[in-house]
């Protein structure tokens, strides 16, 4: 799950990662508002789960989801052209982000901007810190173009972070004196905060030191692990559904794993592994798949109801290939589900079902006799073959 | 001889009472697996299936009966404790079907089981499969959830790390008259206890096992760090498949480990050092059986 930079900046707080002061703002006016109690330096910042804003472009023509401004009425300004406009940026994809909130921030004076974050890294099994002295531009490139320039540190997962760790950091990205201090004290925040929380990543980019030499965090980016939220009430309350695909969100209501594509050709499978699998051989066959959708081990009528439902909300969708793996639930009975679900949607398009495993010749005799239209086949490759032709 | 384990070795189940792993339970000691005790703290002394007996703790579970493998169904907010408490009891093997554990919770007892001589496999897998000698395979030793019957006691050796696939690829194996040595799943979740690597070498050990079927998936290096071993390594003919050419980088495909970030983990770079090994890679899932009779040679 993700955050909001606004919301992010509370946990900075509470953590003790210095961060500019800020609020986060729902209308123009309430802008102008929060930016009046700010310095005369102010910073307006879109509010979208996406990294990018600075560089990004609004659909109706406005430059940059970052904006530093004056005084409260140019607040007020630079709020009202991006509320309610979608912001394209890298991260994005063309369809953009919609803006519905903006935070005003004490602006920095910025001497240089620095890269941190800590991530939870499979293959050390470890906590790792990222840190780079190329800050406020796209990690992945310092990576392609100056590997050098980037840092890690892998901490014990279960001593955590140790002094010396903060001391070589600090020297490699060159910090010293007071600033080394104001680093040290910012990352044993930040991994503390990264701990506590269950967060599979936390990207601060960028770091900064000021003239005056001070070291903040100016943009936050979480991911925090879904598996641990139920020990985490306070965070799961900060999940915001209109940041992600509608389908995704009412396919989670019923315990379905759905995440949308762009091709025609949905699919509806049991097990992640094999619906990775079934996208695939539907491509390999020469079509486009529409969706990854995971039923669990269940595939009962019910999900098969609520799946097709999801399915055909894309306008996209030409026709279905259902492909499930009864292993230990019997074949008949899925085969029935998946002719009474038929029945409760109202499908106008070919319906291809592979059904294999137990009980698999009366499944197949259920599916064969119904009155539903639909395609049965026999091996994966067989069904996406008449999934394809099917759709021509 | 197999590997992990045999129709001989001796299970608990920490988790018996609950309603996903009593079914398994039950389905374990219908396949004719030496599923000798339960672990259901508060319920010791009651009996599973009227033959199996529940203990307060892994402990005594162990004492008492000899096990020397736990099967964990536990809910994942104790999941973590049920592993740790398995291990400090003594068991060779903890094979966790759970799913949904917390990484930073695997993270911990993977850093706490590091010198403890006990293996783990999973979390989030299907468990493991030593098919039996007896029709549809009975007699065999079932840890998880597998479905027993496609299997087929034979020569071949599966490791995977997803469940279903994993049927698909057995069945194939099963139905082209081909039997299986030991399947092993691995679970989908990015931190887990063995690798594709560590299966792929005790299969290599194994004399009963003549040739290997992997299985992967997008997200991690695990596939191609047990290419480059086998490359060199590995004396018996392997077939692979890697799941999810076709998924969109960042987007997390159903199994946490299942992503493509950063432009590590994708299916092109699997399946290229899968190749570079000399390893039969099967077209697409359907051709998984018939890539190891093409192994085979
Ligand atoms: N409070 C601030 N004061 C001064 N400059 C800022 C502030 N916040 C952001 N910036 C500048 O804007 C750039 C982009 O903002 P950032 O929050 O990193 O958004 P994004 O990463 O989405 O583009 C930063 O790299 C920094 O140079
Ligand atoms: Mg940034």
């Amino acid at each position: 799950m993700n955050i909001h930079e606004y919301q992010a900046k509370e946990l900075f707080e509470k953590f003790g990662v210095a961060t500019p002061k800020g609020k986060v703002a729902d209308t123009a006016e309430e802008a102008r508002a929060a930016a009046a109690e700010l310095g005369d330096e102010i910073v307006v910042k879109a509010q979208v789960h996406a990294g990018g804003r600075g560089k990004g472009t609004f659909k109706n023509g406005f430059q940059g989801g970052v904006h530093l401004v004056k005084n409260a009425d140019e607040a007020a300004d630079v709020a009202s052209k991006m509320l309610g406009q979608t912001l394209v940026t890298h991260q994005t994809g063309e369809e953009g982000k919609l803006v519905s909130k903006i935070m005003v921030a004490d602006a920095v004076d910025i001497e240089k901007e620095y890269y941190l974050a800590i991530l939870m890294d499979r293959e050390s099994r470890s906590p790792v810190i990222v840190a780079s002295t190329e800050g406020g531009v796209n990690i992945e490139d310092v990576a392609e173009n100056t590997p050098d320039k980037i840092f890690n540190e892998v901490i014990h997962p279960l001593l955590g972070l140790q002094p010396y760790e903060i001391r070589n950091l600090a020297s490699k990205l060159g910090f010293a004196g007071d600033t080394a201090k104001q680093f040290a004290k910012l990352l044993k925040g930040l991994y503390q905060l990264f701990m506590s929380c269950d967060c599979s990543m936390v990207e601060v980019n960028p770091l900064v030191t000021t003239p005056d030499g001070n070291v903040l965090a100016l943009d936050a980016k979480f991911d925090f692990d879904d598996n641990a939220l139920y020990r985490h009430p306070e965070i799961a309350e900060l999940h915001d559904p209109t940041e992600e695909d509608p389908r995704e969100v009412e396919a989670a209501k019923f315990d379905l794993n759905y995440i949308g594509l762009d091709g025609n050709i949905a699919c509806l499978v049991n097990g992640a592994g094999l619906a990775m699998a079934t996208m695939d051989i539907i491509k390999q066959s020469g079509g486009e798949p529409a969706n990854f959708l995971d039923v669990g081990g269940g595939a009962t009528q019910e999900q098969v109801r609520n799946a097709f439902k999801i399915i055909l909300s894309d306008p996209n969708v030409k026709g279905i290939l259902v492909n499930i793996f009864g292993g230990i639930m019997d074949c008949d009975v899925i085969a029935k589900g998946i002719v009474a679900a038929c029945g409760e949607v109202d499908l106008s398009i070919p319906l291809v079902v592979r059904l294999e495993g137990n009980n698999v010749e009366a499944g197949k005799a259920t599916l064969a006799s119904s009155d539903v239209d639909l395609i049965p086949a026999d091996t994966l490759a067989d069904a996406a073959q008449k999934a394809v032709a099917a759709i021509a | 001889m197999a590997i992990l384990v045999d129709e001989n070795t001796k299970i608990l189940i920490q988790g018996i009472t609950g309603s996903f792993g009593g079914r398994h339970a039950q389905l374990s000691l219908d396949y004719g697996t030496q599923l000798v005790a339960g672990v259901t703290p508060g319920k010791g002394g009651q009996k599973f299936a009227d033959t199996v007996p529940i203990f307060d703790t892994v402990g005594d579970a162990v004492s008492e009966t000899g096990a020397t493998v736990s099967a964990i169904f536990v809910p994942p907010p104790f999941a973590g404790d049920a592993i740790l408490e398995a291990v400090d009891a003594g068991v060779d093997l903890v094979v966790a079907i759970t799913e949904g554990i917390p990484v930073m919770d695997m993270m911990k007892v993977r850093a706490a089981m590091k010198d403890s001589g006990a293996r783990l496999i999973g979390p989030n897998c299907p468990g493991i499969v030593t098919p039996g000698t007896g029709e549809n395979s009975h007699g065999g030793c079932r840890i998880g959830i597998a479905p027993g019957y496609i299997h087929k006691r034979g020569k071949v050796g599966v490791v995977s790390r997803s469940g279903t696939l994993t049927y698909e690829a057995v069945y194939q194996l099963t139905s082209l008259g081909l039997g299986q040595s030991t399947c092993v799943g691995i679970g989908g979740d990015p931190i887990n206890g063995t690798s594709h690597l560590d299966v792929l070498k005790m299969f290599n050990d194994d004399p009963e096992t003549e040739a290997i079927i992997m299985i992967g998936e997008i997200g991690g290096t695990a596939e191609e760090e047990a290419a480059e071993w086998a490359k060199e390594n590995c004396d018996k003919p392997i077939a692979g498949f890697i799941a999810g050419a076709t998924a969109p980088p960042g987007r997390r495909m159903g199994h946490a480990g299942a992503i493509v970030s950063g432009g590590k983990g994708t299916a092109e770079a699997k399946i290229a050092a899968m190749r570079d090994a000399g390893i039969e890679v099967a077209e697409n899932p359907s051709d998984m059986g018939d890539a190891l009779v093409r192994a085979m040679g």
